[in-house]
């Protein structure tokens, strides 16, 4: 008996083992021509790329993997030479980052821009206003809550510039009525509606988020919210494994005047949400 | 705000409709939870048996390390794995960083002291009913931990599913590991994740619910086997 249960258990567990060993050798080496493209929550949040990267695919029978986190991760990420493109929005980190030899170069793709938006109720009385710094101005004033993402992705690099603009150091009220999520665009959007909180996001995001509520647009058009995406080839001499060739090949393709052009094509209940603005060369 | 009964309609509408991306999204879930758990217990059934009867130093303070990573924090194992697989890591020229297979051993490493550590104490009770029969029919360590894992065969299978439930279940570690990519690392659990931060909160709570109702036919078809095994055992 104790043979036998012995013989047993050794065996279910080799087998075990091979199994669990074998099964994703096979496919995940096999289809190699895939790039991995580190980017933010916001445009795989959007849509753009469920729209987007199945046209390139199409054409140039590349895949596109998309890793979405924020603008501070993805660049760490890139740092890591964990991705072969890197596709974000903060255009100061990402220059640093090219200039620190991370990156080959930095090319502009598309724009958007940031609105602030809040109860219907409106706490702070800042709904209709285009001054940004007046309203976060206002915000701290009336101690109405807002919401910040708080996790050094572009989005929040974005609002703290706004709030230094203004004379503001919200983080010293961190914990009353500022309140740092910590978390991704959607995330925040969803604590911010459940609070009653003031926030910042991005207008695609916004426009494509499925939890509004009553919250509406209250601050738009001031051209400090202007929002800039960028892309950059991760510096295959810095990170031996990148794919260049796959990699520019996108970069080459979305500069394009068909990628631009399928930029400019993506709605979303009628809104067109990024608007490509590539110098063409 | 939407309500639960939206979220029942949407689970069962995409259950219906047989979305491809749902079943996909699904077997991926199964494929990696599965080869997690067998990966964990052909470490841990050992290793808690061992524990349970080996008689070495250390042993006492062994327990202890195992029984406290079963509290191990999922994102903390994706952050350890990511470090580990990143190209910038020490395993970074085997890429597997972005792949299922980066998600089984995240979840290996998860489940296997949760394996262990029920593993010890199920074979630990077992051989102190049964030492000193295995000691007269003169058996050995080994064979001694294996005719006590084979008798525990049933209680382990609990430990099993234990396993399962928090492989199947948690997000902090494959969606660091896997990032959550489209038609390659994309799970239940991070699209769960995904379709909330879209703010699409009652097709995220449906898809909650079908992984709830995949747990539970996972977890009866277990215990269906093991009741015929058991009734052929001892027919």
């Amino acid at each position: 008996m104790i043979r036998r249960s012995f013989l047993t258990l050794t065996l279910l567990g080799a087998a075990a083992a091979t199994a669990a060993g074998l099964a994703f050798t096979g496919p995940s080496q096999a289809e190699d021509k895939f790039i991995v493209v580190q980017s933010t929550t916001s445009t795989q949040n959007s849509g753009l790329y469920d729209y987007l990267l199945p046209i390139f695919t199409r054409e140039t029978g590349v895949e596109v993997r998309v890793v979405a986190v924020g603008t501070g991760q993805a660049i760490k990420n890139a740092q890591n030479c964990d991705g072969d493109v890197l596709l974000v929005h903060a255009k100061a980190s990402e220059e640093k980052f090219v200039a620190a030899g991370y990156g080959v170069s930095r090319a502009d793709v598309m724009y958007n821009d940031f609105v602030i938006v809040g109860p219907g109720s409106d706490p702070a009385g800042i709904a209709g206003g285009k001054d940004v710094t007046a309203a976060l101005t206002k915000i701290k004033d009336s101690k109405a809550v807002f919401a910040s993402r708080g996790d050094d992705s572009g989005t929040n690099k974005k609002e703290m510039a706004l709030w230094k603009a203004a004379g503001i150091d919200p983080t010293a009220d961190s914990g009353s009525w500022y309140r740092e999520t910590g978390s991704g665009m959607g995330a925040t959007l969803n604590a911010s509606v459940g609070m009653g909180a003031y926030t910042m996001s991005d207008r695609a995001t916004w426009i494509a988020f499925g939890n509004k509520g009553d919250f509406e647009i209250a601050v738009e058009g001031d051209e400090r919210l202007f929002n800039q995406y960028g892309v950059i080839l991760v510096n295959p001499e810095t990170c031996a494994n990148v794919k260049a060739d796959l990699g520019q090949a996108f970069i080459n393709w979305i500069l394009s005047d068909e990628g631009q052009s399928a930029i400019a094509d993506y709605r979303r209940d009628g809104k067109q949400l990024f608007f490509p603005n590539a110098k063409m060369s | 705000m939407q309500d639960f009964g939206a979220a029942f309609g949407q689970a069962f509408a995409l259950i219906l409709s047989g979305d491809a991306d749902l079943m996909e999204i699904i077997a991926l879930s199964l494929r990696v939870t599965i080869l997690a758990v067998a990966m964990a217990c052909a470490i841990g059934l050992p290793l808690g048996a061992l524990l349970a009867v080996g008689r070495f130093p250390g042993r006492g303070a062994a327990t202890v390390f195992v029984n406290a990573l079963m509290g191990l924090p999922p994102v903390v194992v994706g952050l350890g794995v990511y470090l580990l697989l990143s190209s910038a890591g020490p395993l970074g020229v085997l890429q597997l960083l972005y792949t299922p297979t980066a998600m089984v051993i995240a979840q290996t490493i998860l489940v296997t002291p949760i394996v262990a550590a029920l593993t010890r104490q199920v074979v630990e009770d077992l051989h102190a009913e049964y030492d000193e029969l295995l000691r007269s029919m003169g058996a050995r360590r080994l064979g001694v931990i294996a005719t006590l894992l084979w008798d525990a065969r049933y209680s382990l299978l609990t430990t099993a599913l234990a396993g399962l439930g928090r492989a199947l279940a948690e997000v902090g570690a494959v969606i660091i590991v896997g990032g959550n990519i489209n038609h390659v690392t994309r799970v239940m659990t991070t699209t769960i994740a995904l379709e909330t931060s879209k703010g699409n909160l009652s097709l995220a709570l449906g898809l909650g619910i079908i992984l709830v109702g995949l747990s539970i036919l996972v977890n009866g078809l277990v215990m269906g086997l093991r009741g015929s095994a058991a009734r052929l055992a001892y027919a």
